[in-house]
């Protein structure tokens, strides 16, 4: 009946989209509110003329029900101080996200007319240039838009998760042989040791790959002026264990409860580079907690970060 | 010859100005972190500073306190030329003593020249 009652008014729905649990919501909690005051109203009629010879007993009643609407009060204050919270967040993050996505674009823009404009001589050998400059751009957007998306479907809940027979080892291997390029001109050696006869998993190869992407690119990345990226793979009992050993800056101790948030950069890196987005371990951790497994690091500052992620098998 | 300094991270906008800025008959020299644009300004007194927001090493609203602080480079016009466009940063700038703030992806080159041309007063 209560729950009839709940879904009419849609609550739990609003609450929900709020990203509040039922008793941290301020509508359910204005509705039992409602509740409590009308039924210790009739309470409150019925002992009061019962018990009409014992004013200490009636103003003990009345003073417990007034300390229940206290606190629910109380708790409903504090249910709208996060309401407003996570309305300060969404503009951060609008502010963030607009100013990401118009750094690629103002590069492509402006090499774009550069490219066109009638008036500028472009010397023959920079054509190339530009247009490279407009292809690595490209992919910076796509790469964030992609990113932004899957965030957007986790956080809805409406993450469509296709799951089946797998090699990671496989799936590995290629991320690697694609990385390599990109390793060699960082001079970083970068190696895949799989233990042998690794059964497949049963998971979804799309999603595990933006996640292997993703901690290469990162251990490559942060690994500065050479050194070396070490990938293993086995299995755990009924897990399979993957482990990515970098020699790179590694993640300042104080900062390190905070690496997988949305957003989150390292002070040392924000040192360094200003063009990551702040969204790849956020979304890593999101896909293998989907995926059923876990992920999580070891890291030293100046000496390298091991990531680490198990995957049921089945 | 008039002399710019351009303060940005982006390697790819510091090259696509650059060109052009060369081929207009000025000279740009290029930093790509606060610190670094910071320590060019005061060497190299530039007629012009184009200075970018979200930098390495120092931001660049620190930057732009310190040039403003400092008698050799207090005189120098600051363009502020980032992606960043909320009320608090322009109202920042303008606090802090920019000539002018503008959006990057809203302006084309061909306008940010223009902008250039009038805070160099030509």
């Amino acid at each position: 009946m209560l729950k009839r009652i709940f879904t009419q008014l849609n609550i739990s729905a609003q609450c929900r989209r709020y990203g509040f649990s039922l008793w941290r919501c301020p509508q359910f909690l204005f509705l039992v509110m409602g509740g409590v005051i009308a039924l210790t109203s009739i309470v409150s009629y019925l002992i009061g003329t019962r018990y009409i010879t014992d004013p200490k007993m009636v103003s003990l009643i009345i003073l417990v029900i007034n300390t229940i609407l206290f606190i629910i009060a109380f708790v409903m204050t504090q249910s709208f101080e996060r309401l407003a919270e996570v309305s300060r967040m969404k503009s951060e993050f609008i502010n963030i996200i607009s100013h990401q996505l118009r750094s690629p674009l103002t590069n492509i823009k402006w090499t774009f007319e550069l490219l066109t404009s009638k008036e500028i001589e472009m010397p023959s050998g920079k054509v190339e240039e530009y247009l490279n400059n407009v292809k690595e751009n490209i992919a910076r957007m796509v790469e964030l838009i992609d990113n932004l998306l899957i965030i957007s479907k986790i956080e809805q809940g409406t993450f469509p998760v296709l799951k089946k027979e797998t090699s990671l080892e496989n799936l590995i291997k290629k991320q690697v042989s694609r990385y390599k390029v990109f390793a060699e001109a960082s001079h970083i050696e970068l190696n895949f040791y799989p233990q042998k006869n690794l059964p497949e998993v049963f998971t979804d190869p799309s999603l595990l790959k933006l996640v292997v992407e993703n901690l290469i690119d990162n251990a490559i990345r942060y690994t500065k002026g050479g050194g070396k990226v070490k990938i293993d793979l086995e299995r755990r009992e009924k897990d399979l264990f993957f482990k990515i050993k970098d020699s790179g800056v590694g993640i300042p101790k104080k900062e390190q409860g905070y690496i997988f948030q949305k957003f989150f950069r390292a002070e040392n890196i924000l040192k360094e580079r200003t063009k990551g987005s702040g969204l790849g371990l956020y979304v890593c951790k999101s896909i293998i907690e989907k995926l059923g497994g876990k992920i999580w690091f070891e890291s030293k500052e100046g000496k390298g970060t091991i990531f680490y992620f198990t995957l049921p098998i089945k | 010859m008039k002399k710019i300094l351009f303060i940005e991270d982006e390697s790819v906008l510091q090259k696509a100005l650059g060109d052009i800025l060369k081929q207009k008959g000025y000279e740009m020299i290029s930093a790509l972190n606060g610190e670094i644009g910071f320590n060019l300004a005061k060497a190299e007194k530039p007629d012009l500073i184009l200075l970018d927001l979200v930098l390495p090493k120092m931001h660049g609203f620190e930057v732009l306190k310190k040039l403003k602080e400092e008698s050799e480079t207090k005189e120098i016009p600051v363009i502020v030329l980032t992606n960043l466009e909320r009320m608090e940063d322009v109202g920042q700038a303008v606090k802090l003593g920019a000539a002018a703030y503008l959006v990057k992806a809203q302006y084309t080159i061909e306008e940010v020249m223009e902008k250039i041309k009038k805070a160099i007063g030509e």
